[in-house]
């Protein structure tokens, strides 16, 4: 494996692990459920991108040909992601949990 | 039995035999069998899922979508890290969106575009499929946000599916 990839890996894994922890660290730390929802889904989604990634550039620098499954991964994780979002956003819209204090805008009554 | 032999959606046969290829471990006699089952099989379990009217008319502008989303997602990545990790209280809003689209697959687009970029969530979709209802993390105005998702993300939308 050529250097260069080496460090592209090691960028690749660092920025994932980053932002795996700051969507963790939000999940903790932002006030309400529905705020909390978009740790999950925004900084999670490039974490594990990048940590892929990282799997796709240190396995086709390898001579075995390009990684393509690890690239279907990441495919999945876009279209489920947002799907997965919506459904739990629905969900705790129809339990009617209250948003924190200083939301503008209600939820729909449905 | 032969006429149920047919695949009532090329492009979805199609892509489900390729992404087969490409999750079994190299093209073989049996990944190609294999292929050809699913091909058939899964467009004709979720027929009913499918909406009725013929989806994409200009696919050809999907790529440059996808790569303007993908970048959005990076952006908006990095903005909801600076503001997780600076400490200070998140406005959020919930924004009613008015859909100008109405093919219930670029709605689905739409909203997981919405869902996957800056600072924003689509909860949930009028029975009427006229508005979209958006969380918005940081939000300082409703206009702003409705403006930024027609002009980056729905306008495009729009010409593909005209």
């Amino acid at each position: 494996m050529s250097q260069i990839a080496e460090y592209a890996v090691v960028f690749l894994l660092l920025t994932g692990g980053f932002f795996t922890l700051v969507g963790a660290i939000g999940l903790a730390r932002l006030p309400d459920f529905y705020t909390r929802l978009h740790g999950p889904t925004k900084a999670t989604t490039v974490g594990i991108g990048a940590i892929v990634l990282a799997s796709v550039v240190y396995f086709s620098t390898r001579g075995e040909g390009i990684a393509i499954a690890e690239m279907l991964i990441m495919v999945f994780l876009f279209i489920t992601a947002p799907i997965s979002a919506n459904m739990i956003a629905k969900a705790a819209m129809h339990m009617q949990i209250e948003p924190t204090e200083g939301t503008r805008g209600r939820t729909w009554d449905q | 039995m032969l006429d149920k032999l047919t695949f009532p959606q090329p492009y979805l046969s199609l892509l489900l035999f390729v992404v087969w290829q490409f999750l079994s471990d190299g093209v073989s006699g049996a990944s190609v069998v294999m292929g050809l089952v699913l091909a058939w099989t899964i467009p004709l379990i979720t027929h009913g899922f499918w909406p009725e009217r013929p989806a994409f008319i200009r696919a050809w502008k999907l790529p440059g979508y996808m790569g303007i989303v993908l970048m959005d997602i990076v952006l908006a990545s990095v903005s909801v890290a600076k503001l997780i990790l600076s400490g200070r209280n998140p406005k959020p809003a919930f924004v009613s969106y008015p859909l100008t689209l109405d093919h219930p697959l670029a709605i689905t687009i739409l909203a997981s575009t919405i869902s996957l970029t800056p600072g924003t969530v689509s909860a949930d979709v009028s029975d009427d499929q006229k508005l979209l209802l958006i969380h918005a993390l940081d939000a300082e105005s409703d206009d702003e946000v409705i403006k930024d998702i027609h002009e980056r993300y729905e306008r495009r939308l729009l010409e593909m599916f005209k």
